[in-house]
């Protein structure tokens, strides 16, 4: 598990520095939200729930999905903009979807969404959960409060995953979040709980147990882990709104150094070469693929 | 027996909730024994419980729960109170449910209906009184569908919940209280009626057996029964035959039946109960001219609400919304 753990964040990680790299070069096009600091939040509670199980997710969901889909190739195409990107290059970094997992770059937006697609499930008794990203931005959205209402009010068994990296965009929650977090789901009679961790293996065993406890009780849970994002909010973003010395504070518990101290230089030496050569290999593959045509940009508008 | 407009709606739901078990009901006070703020779904939480569900007042994330549920296959159909409402089902409807289709390159489909009565002369003021529907002209992937009386609106919702988009479905609530009208022997009620091939059908009515006409009058749902009102007297008055045009797919691109008409008349009035700046009425005559220009024997005359808010006293209400007298004005400056 361990070395699982360490090679999907690391994966990540590469992933996010190639697209900041393919941006730098200028060639991608638009923008994109890296999660550089975050891939332990991503990778602890993924690894933690089936394959058919449904996962939400927001502008920043390149973690979420590839420490689900373990899919780079489709991804990197996505951002690409290449037909054999996972939505055929139309929809880019925002709004990613692959088999059951969804994400949309509107904030908060897909928390009701998610609501919605396991209280689908629940009425079929398919015993599938949901997982709900946000962050602590969308803690600003009030249809946050409205699905929080009617997860717990119809016993909808999903998994609200708040991180809280304590920056919406440049605002820190200090300026944007009143109260407590994690009683903004007991205010609702839901479940929650809070720790402040980058240990992946931290976040994977108390997600293990959240899950478990919402497939018994078919309820939902809110869950908040408080980490912190590295990297800046979008491409264009320079941090002017935070020092250096909290930044260097912070990567003192980057989830990959924490790992490294479990693992041997040389095995982490194997996964880094290991996850290099995959994404670099994708980038080669991907390059050579065709750019997607105009052609069929009214297909699927109605099905 | 001839339905209510309403009833007609009432035993869509009935029907569909039996046969389809897919088909669950989302609304505010829906359940037995309330049964909707316009008694719509009156029976059906008692006949069918698992499907027909009470929610709180949260538009917002009903519009997203309906979106997710019929992405993983259920076909929710959600009544939201008021139109007016509609505003806070925007971001739902816009940036999630109406963009998933294409979005996600067809691998999803959102088969879902949001239901909702619209308009005014009920005397619920500025803001339970509107015709917010054209808001949603304009969004690639959202299908609006406002059926008249002389539609068979049960029909067209059982239509709209097998349809695999997103369909905001608008029910006039002064049209709840009215028959609907049968085609029997190629009428419906006095008028002769020719109606489309299309799912969402576009209804062609003739007070003159599609004989001679001498204008046409293009409008939908709640203000077909005063353009019929308009079109009686102008016959009873001065012997004016005319054809009415009544889409119910309201912001599908064919015109089709408006050129077929225009092609006799030559001369266009566009009706709707909206505000007149940046209507329905404003794109149909955009469409005309471009397409069908050169049938026009006179410029096209638009009757809308005025634009401004809808106040709550009567003669304030009148004096907004567009009544009988404005339509036959309307006519009658075309017909110069």
């Amino acid at each position: 598990m361990l070395e699982q753990f360490y090679e999907k964040m690391l994966l990540i990680r590469l992933f996010e520095k190639k697209i900041e790299e393919l941006f730098t070069k200028g060639d991608l096009f638009g923008t994109t939200h890296a999660c550089i600091g975050q891939e332990a939040v991503a990778v602890g509670v993924l690894s933690a729930i089936n394959k058919d199980d449904i996962v939400t997710s927001n502008h920043r969901g390149h973690g979420h999905f590839i420490a689900f889909t373990d899919e780079i190739e489709g991804l990197l195409a996505e951002l690409m903009g290449k037909e054999c990107g996972v939505c055929g290059g139309r929809s880019g970094s925002q709004h990613i979807f692959k088999e059951s997992f969804y994400a949309n770059g509107i904030t908060c937006g897909m928390t009701a969404v998610a609501t919605g697609m396991a209280f689908a499930e629940k009425l079929i008794n398919s015993r599938k959960i949901a997982v709900a990203f946000l962050g602590d931005g969308a803690l600003g959205e009030g249809v946050l409060y409205e699905s929080l209402n009617m997860a717990s009010l119809w016993n909808i068994p999903i998994i609200f995953v708040l991180e809280n990296n304590y920056y919406a965009m440049s605002t820190h929650i200090s300026q944007g979040v009143a109260g407590s977090m994690a009683d903004r789901g007991r205010a609702f009679g839901i479940e929650t709980k809070e720790i402040t961790t980058n240990d992946v293996e931290i976040i994977h065993s108390t997600f293990k147990e959240i899950v478990g406890n919402v497939r018994a009780k078919n309820r939902p849970f809110f869950f908040v882990v408080n980490t912190y994002r590295q990297s800046g909010h979008s491409k264009s973003d320079d941090c002017c709104y935070r020092t250096r010395e909290e930044e260097e504070e912070w990567k003192k518990t980057d989830p990959l150094a924490i790992l490294r101290g479990r693992i041997t230089a040389e095995v982490a030496e194997k996964i880094h070469q290991k996850c290099g050569e995959r994404i670099e290999r994708a980038y080669a593959k991907i390059r050579q693929a065709g750019d997607l045509s105009i052609n069929y940009i009214f297909k699927g508008l109605y099905q | 027996m001839m339905l209510t407009y309403g009833q007609s709606i009432n035993q869509a739901l009935n029907a569909i909730l039996s046969k389809d078990k897919r088909v669950v009901l989302l609304g505010e006070d829906i359940c037995d024994p309330y049964g909707g703020a316009f008694k719509i779904t009156k029976g059906l939480s008692t006949k069918y419980p698992a499907q027909v569900i009470n929610t709180p007042m949260s538009e917002y994330a009903l519009t997203g729960i309906a979106a997710g549920m019929a992405i993983r296959g259920r076909r929710p159909v959600l009544e939201i109170m008021f139109g007016d409402f509609l505003t806070i089902c925007a971001d739902q409807l816009i940036n999630h449910a109406a963009k998933f289709g294409w979005m996600y390159n067809s691998q999803v489909t959102v088969p879902m209906v949001l239901r909702t009565p619209m308009g005014g002369r009920r005397g619920y003021g500025p803001t339970h009184s509107q015709t917010l529907e054209k808001l949603f002209l304009g969004i690639p992937g959202l299908k609006v569908i406002a059926p008249s009386h002389f539609h068979d609106p049960g029909e067209q919702l059982i239509k709209a919940i097998d349809d695999n988009n997103v369909v905001l479905f608008i029910e006039h609530k002064l049209l709840y209280s009215r028959k609907v009208g049968e085609l029997k022997d190629g009428y419906v009620f006095d008028f002769a009626c020719k109606k489309s091939q299309d799912t969402f059908e576009t209804i062609t009515l003739s007070n003159n057996d599609f004989k001679e006409a001498r204008a046409t009058v293009l409008t939908y749902g709640g203000m077909l029964p005063y353009v019929i009102e308009a079109v009686n007297e102008l016959l009873e008055e001065d012997e004016v035959f005319l054809e009415i045009v009544v889409p119910s797919y309201i912001n599908n691109a064919s015109i089709v039946e408006v050129l077929a008409s225009l092609k006799k008349t030559g001369r266009l009035v566009i009706v709707e109960e909206g505000t007149l700046f940046n209507g329905w009425g404003a794109e149909m005559a955009a469409r005309v001219v471009s397409e069908g220009f050169e049938l026009l024997e006179a410029p096209i005359t638009r009757v809308a609400a005025k634009d401004l808010p809808i106040g709550s006293t009567r003669v304030l209400e009148d004096a907004v919304l567009p009544q009988i007298i404005d339509i036959k004005v309307g006519i009658k400056e075309v017909l110069q």
